[in-house]
């Protein structure tokens, strides 16, 4: 089964939206306190069958004690837990319906890759012939036939990542929890993976939670993504709201790249916000208000405008209006990253902005280049207004 | 001078600096093992020294040290063989060593696996307090517990104090005093490969087999317990091998009763003043305990092989 022909499937899939699902993980109000450090506070989180669900933050932001909470390795300071409809503040790691796939793998050394696989199944006391039978299936899943007697240090770390996953999804888990799964691959193979454990997630129908601090990783597997910092929720949305619609300037900025324009707000009303903006010496005219809610924001207040670089045009002529949505500065550097070119524009009222530009043509010659006056322009629909 | 040339010379002079420990060995193992293994071949005599040939390799003539050779007799050897205090002073010796190494792993189990599930913060102070005995002569240690065993010992007071015992027990001069010793003297030896194994363990292989279904026993004999095998080797061998050969516990906390091998030879050697027949013994010992040592070497050579 290939992520094509399950394509429309993934797009339906909002469990989310609908008030009636019933949530398959049900966090409610948890914390977790090491001493006097917290590294979960009082979040809530709904987690829905067959869901995608990316965990995503700086180290030390408590994605890892939220998955181990969920694993039973931790248990909440206060707060509720709940997987199937079944609390498990007091269930121990060995009787939940979850399993996990480790960072480091923790693949048992001295056990061969089959030995490995079939651990959690002989656990279980799963009849002899059952356990061979699941024991191929995972093999043949994973693609590992020809290692089956290895031992784990025999195996390169592409294939020993093959092997944790086998292990932990053989018994068949109402949901797998993924420590940085692909922390120890290389990039060409971490971006192979990426698309196999989507697949393999939607062929098995299980329900993924995934803790990344990568956000490409996030991005391109999860359906929806949670953005951690300091032990707290900023922003649970899926991919493309979380990239388009980010709600806070962390967000904004923990996810891509953007600019980030100070300004005040000069005029507010339903679909329409204007920032008058120092940086840029003109006013800043947006059509979308989305991270407000829909209100008003008042008038005077301090308010960002954010604008990814790859929806910032620039140009050695200047607009047609030279008071809206576009700000003059001077190419200070360019970042030629082969498929794009990242142009950082000094703008003369302060600051830096960036614009990126698909390289379409092998070009030799750059039209625009160091030291040279620019113009940078924007769409009004192209940004966000930010207040926090 | 030329750059190959100058690594050519450093290396020259690297080779100095392995031959340095070759040559110790050399002249203070080597040599005194040929005297040994060839004083083990000679008869015993009434004089100074007390046994005969002498050879004199820089005195005697090609033709008189051909005749001194001839002269070497195995007998020593045979005595062993035929005088039943020699066969059951080796065999006890390998029993007392054995048991105790026994006893030794499961005392010294817990202790590294409390040291190594210990905080981090704690563990080299937990390192420490093993090794700290050690900054005591052996010697005084061992006195030490006669007066702690002794029948007016602080033991028996303790205990009669208590109200437990009516007269004090015999406890100094027994079997028991001999074993108390061992696993006293040897603890460390165990404790600390153990403890080496135990705590370059990963943590998650304890928490994945709790994951995938353990309970903590289970999780303990299915993973945490194999991979402390090279550990409970490498102990079970270090305990063994010097206990074997003991000496000093036996002669000062065992009593009559004790028959070791280390004791059949110092008394052969000092009492009876018959240094071809505690060669003798010696030498076979070391050849006994060649066995035990040949399988720890290549264990540990497997171990790194297999191991990273």
């Amino acid at each position: 089964m290939s992520a094509k022909t399950l394509g429309p499937v993934r797009r339906k899939f909002a469990p989310w939206d609908d008030k009636a699902a019933v949530p398959l993980i049900s966090i409610k109000n948890v914390s977790k306190q090491f001493g006097s450090f917290t590294a979960v506070d009082n979040v809530s989180l709904d987690i829905y069958e067959r869901e995608f669900f990316a965990l995503l933050g700086p180290s030390g932001c408590g994605k890892t004690t939220l998955m181990r909470m969920l694993a039973g390795f931790e248990t909440p300071t206060s707060g509720s837990l709940m997987i199937g409809g079944e609390d498990l503040a007091n269930t121990p790691p060995h009787q939940r319906p979850v399993n996990m796939m480790f960072q480091s793998y923790a693949l048992f050394p001295h056990m061969t890759v089959e030995k490995n696989i079939a651990f959690g199944l002989e656990m279980d006391k799963l009849p002899k012939g059952e356990i061979t039978s699941r024991v191929e299936e995972m093999l043949k899943l994973v693609k590992l036939e020809a290692f089956a007697k290895r031992k784990p240090h025999q195996l390169s770390g592409g294939q020993r990542q093959r092997v944790a996953l086998a292990r932990s999804i053989a018994k068949r888990p109402k949901v797998l929890l993924l420590d940085e799964p692909l922390g120890a691959l290389d990039k060409k193979l971490r971006e192979e993976t990426q698309f196999e454990l989507l697949d393999l997630q939607m062929a098995l129908g299980m329900t993924f939670v995934i803790v990344t601090h990568d956000q490409d990783e996030a991005m391109t597997m999860a359906d929806r993504i949670a953005v951690m910092n300091q032990g707290q929720f900023v922003q649970i949305s899926p991919p493309a709201e979380l990239y388009e619609q980010p709600t806070s300037k962390y967000v904004a900025d923990f996810i891509g790249d953007i600019n980030l324009l100070e300004g005040r707000v000069e005029k507010s009303e339903r679909g329409r916000t204007i920032l008058g903006s120092e940086m840029t010496g003109t006013r800043i005219e947006t059509v979308t208000d989305s991270a407000t809610g829909g209100t008003a924001i008042g008038m005077g207040d301090k308010a960002w405008f954010a604008v990814r670089p790859e929806k910032v045009s620039i140009s050695l002529l200047p607009p047609s209006d030279a008071t809206v949505n576009t700000a003059t500065g001077t190419v200070w550097d360019i970042g030629y990253v082969g498929d794009i070119s990242v142009y950082h524009v000094r703008l003369d009222g302060g600051g830096t902005m960036r614009a990126s530009i698909a390289n379409t043509r092998r070009v030799v010659e750059r039209p625009i280049t160091w030291e040279d006056k620019v113009f940078l322009t924007w769409a009004p629909d192209s940004g966000i207004v930010l207040t926090r | 001078m030329t750059r190959s040339t100058k690594i050519r010379s450093q290396s020259n002079k690297r080779w100095i600096v392995t031959a340095v420990p070759y040559l110790w060995m050399l002249v203070f193992f080597l040599v005194p093992f040929f005297i040994v293994l060839k004083i083990s071949f000679s008869s015993s005599m009434i004089a100074q020294p007390p046994y005969v040939p002498v050879f004199d390799p820089f005195g005697d003539p090609w033709s008189e040290t051909l005749e001194k050779l001839g002269t070497l007799t195995s007998d020593n050897y045979l005595r062993l063989g035929q005088d039943s205090i020699y066969v059951s002073s080796y065999l006890s010796s390998l029993w007392i060593a054995g048991s105790s190494t026994v006893m030794m792993l499961f005392l010294a189990y817990p202790i590294a696996y409390g040291m190594a599930r210990a905080p981090k913060s704690w563990r080299a102070t937990l390192v420490m307090l093993v090794i700290l005995p050690f900054w005591t002569s052996f010697l005084i240690r061992v006195y030490a517990w006669i007066s702690i065993l002794s029948e007016e010992g602080l033991l028996n007071t303790l205990l009669t104090s208590l109200g437990l015992i009516d007269e004090p027990i015999q406890i100094l001069s027994t079997n028991t005093a001999v074993y108390i010793g061992i696993l006293y003297s040897y603890l460390p030896f165990m404790v600390l490969p153990l403890y080496s194994a135990l705590e370059k363990m990963d943590d998650s292989l304890i928490e994945a087999a709790k994951d995938l279904g353990c309970t903590n026993i289970q999780a303990f004999w299915r993973v945490t317990f194999p991979l402390s095998i090279p550990g409970i080797i490498a102990g079970c061998f270090l305990v063994f091998i010097p206990a074997v050969g003991e000496f000093v516990i036996p002669d000062l906390l065992g009593g009559s009763e004790t028959i070791m091998i280390g004791k059949t030879m110092w008394e052969e050697f000092f009492n009876n003043r018959d240094w071809p027949a505690a060669s003798g013994v010696a030498i076979v010992l070391l050849i006994v305990l060649m066995i035990p040592i040949i399988i720890f070497q290549t264990s540990q050579a497997r171990q790194q092989e297999a191991g990273r």
